[in-house]
């Protein structure tokens, strides 16, 4: 049975309405529940919840019902739902949001692979300032990817040069890692709250 | 012999299309005592009626058939031509060769015989017509207004404003009705009494406006433009002459804990009172159930406590007071009785009211109703507008408005949408968040229904900027834990049940018509529906006007409306009235029924079986003036013409003119059947 407190409990935690406000600057209290995202949204099939599901549980404070949500790392960010929005809401920044909440860790966590993957995609482009895949082959199946998915195919590839052994740094390597930094000291500030 | 004239129309296409018109003409002409017969492409056009009118003149017509569309659209052109060329108008009669046959047919050759047979019918309809002239009846220019909330008092007023007298008849003892009891209104949130009193000022101040409040209908006879209404005004024990409205009686008086009914039983009021401060007229009142001296009166027991009256500098108090029966003739009556709420006790006023067993039948102390919210809210209200639950006088910090009790619930209330809930619901919500800024106001709905000018803003307001939080579905049950309100309900967007505790639960609870409409529907011979609420005459053309001529219906005593529909019906009702009353005489179409004195025997089945209460009484005399039989006769002012009288006479004495036996009997035999 879902039993949960109001949403706006001043004493409590930061209702999760709120907090996606303030990050996205966006109302979830705007939806409408008429489900035209929901409608267009090509992987809806794929997913249990979907992206009207997501707006109503954000305005309703269901953060435990949404960290059990394979849409939200499913979602390809086509924003078709956000074009089609009449209320000028916008379901893929809002999952964008909260994509961000659950990477902190605090309040529950992405699937293993999924974290694992996007964690290797970013370290290589730290590491290279570009996307160096045996880097992120190899770094993704050690963190947690599935070990033997795709092996049969290697030797393929390999042939056909289309993986390279060696890393190639872009120009200009130290601007990217600002970037990074920059975005470090912001979710530290995220953190802090 | 007659020397009838046919004149078959083509409509354009309309008619054209599949009827040989001009067949139909030259198969008219064979017809005994049809002397001119033609057919044109538009009858109605002004061509068209001049060759009505030469016809009649050049050939001494006797009567006028026009084959082409219904009556309803043109029979009134054709018989203005036909007296305009020096025949009665009555003489004149349309076959109906659109609707009952061109439009519905395909087949020409069919359709232009079943064409011939229409219009032979009235050709040998028109051989039996007689001529009949207009019913004139004198009106009288005064209107009675029934009920003083808004709607009563915008039709006064605009009736007034028009220049013609209104006697307006409240039952409470003072006029503003329920929109004196909300605090704000929705969509703008403007004050209610700021709004309201002015209004209610205006028409105690009028001078074409008689005021009868604490007044009720006793018995209305008479028809359209000549009523004769008895008003009793009951007695107040107070001298509306001598009371100067100063409220030293009602400082004075030791019952003091009385429900007060003005704030929905949450606040409390003396026995003789002012229902509120701006109450107009502004007169005390002596409640005779609650009164000392009239309780003991009614044990028998000398009078014992007369404190208002030795307090009373005018000697206005009266306790001998008598209800008196006051006559008034006026012509057009508007009902404007309002609405009451769904009861959330267990005792229902009808049967087939169940009441919620569920919500605990109101016996939880902080389940309150819409209309006692609004009292909460009301700076005029017992709590000064602050928002206090009524058990223990804390500020609720959870709140929770349950939409649709006894609305859209056939089982236990009634089927219908009662059109204003979700309006004020979202007005609930808001006023809470702006006087309680730490609390959580929760809706629980089923549709959101905002449909008028700024509705649906102002619903999404609430949601949007206020923080209400809306939750679709109902709530299966509540109890009391504590003084926690326990809610178990069903999120349907979620799709999970939900429970959920509330320091407050407000049920915004049917709209139905005020006690006792039935009672006066029939006296007024108005028709109602199965919930009480008076029928208009055509649900889109006819509004306001009910089935009874002359009266007319405002508000919510016709259906849930809320203040800017009840204004906006009471100024129709009003234009409606002053349109009546822009003639001395009132001038009606003669079919009406006929009674044969001669024939009629008095069984009086034709006063059963009218519907408009039209047949009355007649006493036939014989020379030296004694009775010797009562027969029946139709007022012709009352009589709408729907002839059921004709088809219930046993003796066949009754006949509708323009539709007697004869008519119709010839129309049959035209067909040869």
């Amino acid at each position: 049975m879902g039993s949960h407190e109001h949403s706006r409990n001043h004493s409590g935690p930061e209702p999760l309405a709120a907090r996606v406000q303030r990050m996205t600057g966006l109302n979830p209290a705007c939806c409408y529940q008429c489900g035209k995202c929901s409608a267009g949204c090509p992987m809806a099939a794929e997913t249990t919840l979907r992206p009207h599901d997501v707006m109503r549980l954000v305005a309703r404070d269901r953060l435990d019902k949404l960290a059990d949500a394979d849409g939200l790392w499913l979602c390809l960010t086509c924003e078709t739902c956000t074009s089609r929005c009449p209320n000028g809401c916008d379901p893929a920044r809002t999952m964008d949001a909260l994509r961000e909440i659950f990477a902190t860790g605090k309040d529950g966590k992405p699937p293993k692979a999924i974290s694992a993957f996007h964690k290797s995609f970013l370290a290589q482009v730290r590491a290279h300032g570009r996307l160096f895949e045996m880097g992120l082959i190899m770094s993704y199946k050690l963190g947690g990817g599935p070990m033997f998915a795709d092996v049969t195919t290697t030797p393929s590839v390999l042939a056909r040069g289309k993986l390279g052994l060696a890393p190639h740094n872009v120009k200009g390597l130290d601007e990217v890692r600002r970037i990074f930094d920059a975005c470090a000291a912001v979710a530290a500030e995220e953190e802090g709250r | 012999m007659a020397r009838i004239g046919v004149f078959v129309c083509h409509c354009g296409e309309n008619i054209g299309r599949t009827v040989d018109c001009h067949a139909v003409a030259e198969g008219c002409k064979d017809v005994p005592g049809v002397v001119h017969s033609v057919d044109y492409k538009y009858m109605c056009s002004d061509p068209g009626q001049q060759m009505v009118k030469k016809a009649i003149e050049e050939k001494g017509l006797t009567g006028v058939v026009v084959a082409a569309c219904s009556p309803h659209m043109h029979e009134k052109t054709f018989r203005r031509a036909a007296a305009g060329a020096g025949l009665n108008a009555f003489l004149c009669e349309m076959a109906n060769v659109r609707e009952h046959c061109s439009w519905i047919h395909e087949d020409r050759e069919k359709a232009t015989v079943k064409a011939i047979d229409i219009t032979r019918t009235i050709i040998e309809k028109v051989k039996h017509n007689v001529p009949l002239s207009t019913i004139r009846i004198p009106v009288t220019r005064r209107a009675l207004v029934i009920g003083g909330g808004i709607a009563g008092i915008q039709a006064a007023l605009d009736i007034a404003d028009g220049g013609r007298e209104v006697i307006l008849v409240e039952k409470g003892p003072s006029i503003g009705g329920h929109m004196s009891q909300l605090s704000e209104t929705f969509p703008t949130l403007d004050c209610s009494q700021c709004i309201l009193t002015p209004r209610m000022v205006e028409v105690y101040q009028h001078p074409r406006i008689k005021l009868y409040a604490y007044s009720e209908v006793e018995s209305v006879e008479g028809y359209i433009g000549n009523f004769k209404v008895t008003v009793r005004r009951k007695a107040r024990s107070v001298d509306e002459e001598k009371c100067n409205g100063c409220g030293a009686c009602t400082q004075v008086c030791p019952n003091k804990k009385i429900p007060s009914e003005f704030d929905c039983g949450l606040g409390k009021r003396t026995a003789i009172y002012v229902p509120f401060p701006q109450a107009v007229p502004n007169l005390p009142t002596v409640d005779r159930n609650k009164c000392l001296l009239f309780m003991n009166r009614a044990k028998g027991r000398p009078d014992t406590c007369k404190k208002c009256a030795e307090a009373c500098e005018k000697g206005a108090i009266d306790f001998d007071q008598q209800d008196r029966l006051i006559t008034e003739d006026v012509g057009a009556i508007v009902v404007a009785t309002g609405y009451q709420l769904y009861t959330i006790g267990k005792d229902q006023p009808k049967d087939n009211l169940k009441g919620y067993g569920e919500y605990g039948y109101g016996t939880i102390p902080d389940v309150i109703d819409g209309l006692q919210f609004e009292r909460l809210a009301s700076a005029s209200g017992p709590t000064s507008g602050k928002i206090l639950r009524p058990s223990d006088g804390k500020v609720p910090k959870r709140i929770v408005f349950l939409q649709c009790i006894g609305s859209r619930d056939p089982q236990k209330g009634m089927e219908y949408c009662s059109k204003i809930c979700c309006m004020y619901v979202a007005k609930h919500t808001m006023l809470y968040h702006h006087k309680v800024h730490d609390g959580v106001a929760t809706v629980f709905y089923m549709d959101i229904r905002a449909a008028g000018k700024g509705y649906e803003e102002f619903s999404r307001r609430a949601i949007e900027e206020e923080g209400a939080q809306y939750i679709r579905g109902r709530v299966s049950r509540m109890w009391r834990e504590g003084d926690v309100i326990k809610i178990l309900g069903f999120d349907t967007l979620e799709g999970e049940p939900i429970e959920m505790d509330a320091d407050m639960v407000v049920l915004a609870t049917a709209m139905r018509p005020q006690p006792g409409i039935d009672v006066l529907a029939q006296k007024l011979s108005v028709s109602y529906d199965q919930h009480g609420f008076i029928n208009e005459a055509h649900p889109k053309l006819r509004p306001v006007e009910t089935n009874t001529a002359g009266i007319y219906v405002a508000g919510a005593c016709q259906a849930p409306r809320d203040i800017p529909d009840a204004v906006a019906m009471a100024s129709a009702t009003a234009s409606k009235v002053l349109g009546l009353f822009a003639n001395e005489m009132l001038e009606r179409e003669p079919t009406v029924a006929r009674v044969d004195e001669g024939t009629c025997a008095g069984c009086f089945h034709c006063e059963r079986v009218c519907a408009y209460g039209a047949v009355e009484h007649k006493d036939i005399k014989d020379r030296a003036g004694n009775v010797v039989r009562v027969i029946a006769y139709v007022n012709p002012g009352v009589c709408q013409g729907c002839g059921t009288c004709e088809a219930t006479c046993p003796s066949k004495s009754v006949e509708l003119q323009g539709f007697t036996d004869e008519q119709i009997w010839s129309e049959i035999q035209a067909l040869g059947v």
